[in-house]
């Protein structure tokens, strides 16, 4: 395939992104109002404006309500163990390095289970786009308390108020080595779109973290509806690029910057094990 | 709004007309393309979709820009906007 | 390039003969983590790789190492890893995707003693019933258990044509003997070596499903990239491959992954006779323990005994039938290994009776004495 098909019309009205879609499994599993569906959708829009082939893509996704997204895309696509997504993409892209590989999952399934594949990944500059749904919580078992869950915050599991303190994602990422760190929310739609196209052209690992509403099992336990956490997405929101990745913390308070905060250049592991060992087993 | 200068291109600009297509079955009624959309011209409607929902409607269908907000905010891919025909 | 197959004789450690079957296998992904005694395939490994075309990488954990050949399988490369104890159970949940997603791989368990970190450098065959059973639900897989350097060069390359032929993860149950040892190991001319591929899908891509099985039970597997739009999942799933949430699904997977390994016993199971012809006494063994029971077998000769071996080269699935038979006609079955009773309650469960059945095991840490064996024979036989 050299040319992504054009949509033929239809009698039932189509989608732009149905092409992209496995319309066949439409409703998807995601609770009215789960920001999860805006980031797919915003995933698919990035992918089909770099006029990139889409049999040059595959999509890799863990465990949780984010990794399903996986099963919605028309690509090559692959819903793997918890917290194993990023290694099972690195398997694949080291294996055929000119692949266009997307690890689309959830912040416990990155960040808690899979949190060492991600500094890992991260330090190696593996040539891979990870885009991370932050819904604040567990969402598919319900609600627990994730490593992102805001200090004091209601889940299941912390019922008198989440007694940790939750991760900075892009200064780990960026302390990780990351290529490209960048954090928007869903209501920012068309920023995000214009992120996930600029991460999956660039050179090396790049990252960004989503904020989307769980209104099930987040917003109904800190009385948040799904409105209400896209009003603190409007209000509570700095746009910020090149900030710095140590400010980054959420807190709505405050305020939570969003951009671009890094994006740099560096050898990604495919093209230095081909430099590194591939020329030097030659002499 | 009074103050506000008025662009020298006014009269040039064509600002574009959209229509708003819904794909009602797909709905799951999260109302986010009704609450921002920029133009305002979307609201629930009355009646129930397949899964027991109330899609949205569009109220003054003449009004849309098609700027696209309501397609790509919405995460379910029941809504887009494409542009009318002269 | 340097040549995948390094044709002639050599002096070389078992776990260096398992990286050169490997390679000479069409092996071109090994996703790596160190661990004692399985180390040595790694480090030969990353030398060799490059030369060939192909791609090593050292992994975080052993999680990651097998996520990555699971990944890398899918791209239609052969891939490997390898491992001892500790590692094999941190690889046992993606053991479970690799069966349920029927990808071709293969693992290396050089195996240990254990329980937890045991004793790293000395041998033990106490992984078996966790190769069979270690990850979570109901499966079958095939597990291969070479005897010396030269079984380990031959047995991976056993392990990819049945992981590429029935779409199955292939475990070589090796132990720290056979992978420390150095012995001579002949590597064959590259065109005596036969290979198999994976079956590859032809026809309409739009009416192509991902699970529909093939003449023997094996669907045809697509790479990423082939424009077959595949969606892959650990999920229970459907003949296309997308997640089926019902009874029906999961009984017609179940079906499908056991079948094509049940269904195709007689080209999968392998195992060895010595001295079987008259036996009454018959030593069951695998691994570096069949090396105990050769010398068994010549040592009960000498004392009258009927002794004979049945060496076990796939270990999983169990040759059931055989031993049934067997224990039909002999007065007692020996298993020797070096565990305290792991295949010998398989070998007890298919003699249903018909034979007595005796396990000469040992808690690990070295090779068992033929001695044990054939004290166990006077003890308990008449010549």
């Amino acid at each position: 395939m050299t040319k992504n098909p054009k949509q033929i019309g239809s009698k039932q009205p189509s989608h732009p992104l149905d092409d992209l879609i496995r319309t066949d499994r439409i409703p998807h599993i995601w609770c009215p109002g789960c920001g999860i569906g805006t980031v797919f959708s915003s995933c698919l829009t990035a992918i089909k404006a770099t006029e990139i082939p889409y049999n040059e893509f595959t999509m890799v996704s863990g465990i949780g309500c984010s990794a399903r997204g996986a099963g919605y895309i028309k690509l090559d696509s692959f819903h793997t163990t918890h917290g194993r997504a990023i290694p099972f993409a690195s398997g694949i892209k080291m294996a055929k390095p000119d692949l266009n590989v997307i690890v689309f999952s959830g912040d416990g399934d990155l960040f808690a289970i899979g949190g060492n594949h991600f500094i890992h990944a991260a330090r190696r500059n593996m040539d891979i786009t990870v885009i991370c749904v932050n819904n604040l919580n567990y969402g598919m078992t319900g609600g627990q308390v994730a490593a992102t869950t805001p200090s004091r915050a209601k889940t299941t599991t912390t019922p008198f108020g989440n007694p940790d303190s939750p991760f900075n994602l892009p200064l780990l990422a960026y302390a990780s080595g990351a290529s490209y760190v960048a954090r928007w929310t869903i209501l920012h739609v068309r920023d995000l779109t214009n992120a996930i196209n600029e991460a999956i052209r660039k050179k090396g690992f790049s990252f960004i973290e989503v904020l989307a509403p769980c209104p099930i099992n987040y917003g109904r336990r800190n009385k948040e509806k799904s409105l209400d956490t896209m009003k603190l997405y409007q209000e509570k929101t700095i746009i910020k690029n090149g900030a710095d990745p140590g400010r980054a913390d959420i807190d709505f308070e405050r305020g939570v910057i969003l951009g671009t905060f890094v994006d740099t250049d560096r050898s990604t592991c495919d093209d230095m094990y081909e430099v590194t060992c591939r020329q030097c087993s030659e002499d | 709004m009074a103050f506000w200068r008025q662009p020298l291109d006014t009269q040039e600009i064509q600002i574009t007309k959209g229509v708003v297509n819904i794909i009602e079955d797909r709905c799951k009624g999260c109302g986010y393309c009704i609450e921002f959309c920029p133009m305002h011209i979307l609201a629930f409607s009355d009646h129930f979709n397949k899964k027991g929902y109330h899609p949205p409607q569009t109220t003054k269908p003449d009004e849309c820009v098609n700027c696209h907000y309501c397609e790509i905010i919405c995460p379910e891919f029941a809504i887009y906007s494409t542009e009318a025909p002269l | 390039m340097k040549s995948a197959v390094q044709t002639g004789s050599h002096y070389i450690t078992g776990d260096v003969a398992c990286a050169e079957g490997a390679i000479a296998a069409g092996c071109r992904f090994f996703g790596a983590y160190p661990i004692t005694p399985a180390t040595e395939i790694a480090e030969h490994m990353a030398e060799r790789l490059p030369d060939v075309g192909g791609t090593f990488i050292q992994m975080e954990d052993e999680i990651a190492a097998i996520a990555s050949i699971l990944g890398a399988s899918w791209t239609g490369t052969k891939t490997m890893t390898a491992t001892s104890g500790p590692g094999f159970s941190l690889m046992m949940e993606n053991l479970g995707l690799g069966v349920c997603t029927e990808t071709p791989c293969v693992i290396v368990n050089v195996q240990r003693t254990g329980p937890s970190t045991g004793l790293p450098t000395q041998t033990g065959q106490g992984d078996m019933m966790q190769a069979r059973w270690g990850s979570h639900g109901d499966y079958e897989l095939i597990a291969i258990a070479p005897s010396s350097p030269q079984d380990c060069f031959y047995h991976t390359i056993l392990a990819f044509n049945l992981s590429e032929k029935y779409r199955v993860p292939v475990l070589v149950m090796a132990d720290e003997i056979v992978g420390h040892m150095s012995e001579k190991v002949i590597i064959p001319d590259a065109k005596e070596i036969q290979l198999i591929e994976r079956p590859k899908p032809k026809g309409r891509k739009d009416r192509f499903k991902l699970y529909e099985p093939g003449p023997n039970g094996v669907a045809p597997m697509p790479a990423i990239g082939d424009g077959y739009n595949v969606h892959v999942t650990g999920l229970t799933h459907d003949e296309r491959g997308y997640p089926a949430m019902t009874v029906e699904a999961q009984e017609e997977m179940m079906t499908r992954i056991k079948g094509k390994i049940r269904d195709n016993l007689d080209d999968i199971v392998h195992t060895e006779e010595y001295m079987m012809d008259d036996a009454d006494i018959v030593i069951v063994s695998y691994g570096i323990s069949v090396r105990t029971g050769l010398t068994a077998v010549d040592e009960a000769r000498k004392l009258g005994y009927k002794a004979g071996l049945l060496r076990l080269i796939t270990v999983w699935p169990f040759p059931e039938q055989m031993i049934h038979d067997i224990a039909a006609r002999v007065k007692g079955l020996i298993t020797v290994e070096i565990n305290l009773g792991q295949v010998h309650y398989e070998v007890e469960r298919c003699a249903k009776g018909q034979a007595s059945t005796h396990l000469v095991g040992s808690a690990g840490g070295k090779i068992i004495h033929p001695d044990k064996v054939v004290s166990l024979i006077k003890e308990v036989f008449q010549p």
